[in-house]
């Protein structure tokens, strides 16, 4: 792999539009918390992780977890775009027995790594992921992406005490602020913050990144696998529906459905 | 007489020795739970994740991503109570390889009163989908079973006894997941029973025996999956079905039996706990019959079958 930032910004456009695609018009689909992780998936696939679309079990591949399973889209049309799986299923996401589930399920989709969705839960197993590599002296990495409206949850801070405790450096987690939850904005609903404070009181190495700044992504990305003995989480500031100015911080879009009008206008904008 | 805890603590540590893949989570009960004995010889497999059992089942859930068998374990109230969430979606939908142990199950931790007595766990376990839920009648099935969930690949729960139980499980026995096994002979009634209420039963039939009442009992320890065949065959020309365990009426073993036998014209009569929770007591046994889990109370069971 190894995309350069053009190629990579270009991936990160293409992902935003198979999502489009995928939520199609008239129906739910959770578009705001996907595109504001269209950047950060798009260097963790084609730059970062190592991973083989032809052999999604190969055993030295880096681990990819959705703790905030309901961004599935972004992560559906990273696999797709890479050859887990033909584009053509994209179009059946959601329906009666397709492969691509509401929310990641790995018994059907190849290249899940585990089920999430109920939301708080993915951290834990990334954390029991970067364990049991570890545990065998593998060098793989796990990468978790956390949301900031997720981290209210308190499974979280238990996966946050174990992996500083089980010094667990094989495992990065991105948290994706982009400052909304699905009934309103974190601050006024029920603030998460401060991040930086609580992550580094809980034993983590903490960062911060615009999470839509390809380069730098990159940069952090690889900055962080020096940092041995912690856990590492790097504080994405993103936007949530980023890429499309009428969903671009609008609630609506948490799980919204486009009209017609504004499903062209989305797939003008992200093909110019 | 074996302590169900104590061999399931070293039938761990046995399987630790012959594959390096079993691992074993703790939330800080490992003394009570036994798996202390693991601890000692295998520290790196060995996860104390605190007293947090809902990322203890994730945590589990992900290091059976990487290949490992992983046991959680805690007190059987927490083990499905406090993590039926994490068990469900993370674990379940998925069907991974994490073995749920629940420690000092039903009545037995008489002491600690309602708040530490499950009498809801298997029903709660039996609920979720790819679950297999399992109750070990004595010691000697405790460690077939251990072993047996080791090689199974999928998520299992297995409720285990604080006490002492009487050892009832023929020790040449082969324990195969889902079989019923008949423990006493008889054909008047059958008594299905699973966990303490095994040897009560046993009990009740050797008494019975003297009145002239014939009773087989039959040890139903998997109440999930459990073979709809061995139950129908064992309560086949008996005047009725007497069930016994130590778990509400509701989900548990009378939901097992009873669906079983629907449309067969059985009379049954079910023993448990009534919808209702644990309390305190200074005994096992004063708290079992306080809830009337009793020998005379199969037998006063068996006899309504005969009016």
């Amino acid at each position: 792999m190894g995309m350069t930032v053009p190629e990579l910004e270009k991936k990160a456009s293409a992902l935003r539009l198979n999502i489009i695609k995928m939520i199609g018009v008239g129906q739910k689909g959770h578009l705001g918390g996907s595109f504001s992780l269209a950047e950060i998936v798009s260097v963790l696939y084609f730059y970062k992780m190592k991973h083989d679309p032809k052999n999604p079990h190969w055993e030295d591949r880096d681990r990819f977890l959705l703790s905030k399973g309901h961004a599935a889209l972004v992560q559906y049309a990273a696999l797709a775009e890479a050859g887990y799986f033909s584009i053509e299923e994209i179009k059946k996401v959601k329906c009666l027995g397709a492969m691509l589930q509401g929310h990641p399920d790995m018994l059907t989709t190849p290249g899940i790594e585990a089920n999430t969705g109920s939301l708080g839960q993915g951290l834990s197993l990334a954390c029991g992921m970067a364990a049991g590599l570890r545990l065998d002296g593998r060098k793989n990495r796990v990468y978790c992406i956390v949301g900031d409206g997720e981290i209210a949850e308190g499974q979280i801070w238990e996966a946050a005490m174990t992996a500083s405790f089980y010094k667990l450096d094989n495992l990065t987690a991105v948290l994706d602020k982009n400052n909304l939850q699905a009934t309103g904005a974190i601050k006024e609903r029920y603030d998460t913050n401060p991040l930086a404070e609580k992550w580094k009181a809980f034993g983590w190495y903490v960062t911060e990144m615009d999470g839509h700044n390809v380069r730098e992504i990159m940069d952090v990305l690889d900055n962080v696998d020096d940092i041995r003995d912690q856990p590492k989480i790097i504080i994405a500031h993103t936007i949530k529906g980023k890429g499309l100015p009428f969903a671009e911080n609008n609630v609506a879009f948490h799980n919204g459905e486009l009209t017609q009008e504004q499903y062209e206008k989305a797939c003008a904008d992200l093909m110019s | 007489m074996q302590n169900p805890r104590q061999v399931y603590g070293e039938t761990l540590l046995e399987l630790g020795r012959k594959n390096t893949n079993i691992v074993v989570l703790e939330a800080d009960l490992s003394k009570s739970t036994m798996t202390c004995l693991f601890e000692k010889e295998f520290p790196e497999r060995f996860f104390e994740m605190g007293i947090g059992e809902a990322n203890m089942t994730s945590f589990a859930g992900g290091l059976s991503l990487t290949g490992k068998v992983a046991f959680t374990n805690s007190f059987a109230v927490f083990a499905a109570g406090r993590s039926y969430d994490q068990i469900r979606q993370g674990v379940s939908i998925p069907k991974l390889n994490v073995k749920i142990v629940g420690s000092s199950a039903g009545l037995s931790d008489f002491g600690d009163g309602a708040t530490h007595q499950s009498v809801e766990d298997v029903a709660i376990m039996r609920a979720i989908p790819n679950m297999t839920v399992l109750v070990p009648v004595d010691g000697i099935e405790t460690r077939k079973m251990t072993q047996k969930i080791a090689e199974y690949h999928g998520p299992a729960y297995m409720r285990v006894n604080r006490q002492d139980l009487p050892d009832l499980f023929p020790i040449d026995q082969e324990y195969v997941i889902g079989k019923s096994y008949l423990i006493h002979e008889g054909h008047d009634v059958a008594i299905f029973a699973c966990g303490v209420m095994v040897s009560k039963a046993v009990q009740a039939a050797e008494r019975l025996k003297t009145e002239g009442i014939s009773v087989r009992v039959v040890n139903v320890s998997s109440l999930k999956p459990t073979n709809e065949d061995d139950i129908k065959k064992f309560a086949s020309g008996v005047k009725g079905v007497v069930t016994a365990e130590e778990h509400s009426l509701i989900g548990g073993l009378a939901s097992v039996i009873t669906y079983i036998l629907r449309g067969s014209g059985t009379p049954i009569v079910p023993i448990g706990i009534e919808d209702e929770f644990g309390q305190s007591a200074h005994d096992y046994e004063e708290l079992l019959a306080d809830y009337k889990l009793t020998v005379e109370n199969i037998i006063s069971s068996v006899k309504k079958l005969f009016y």
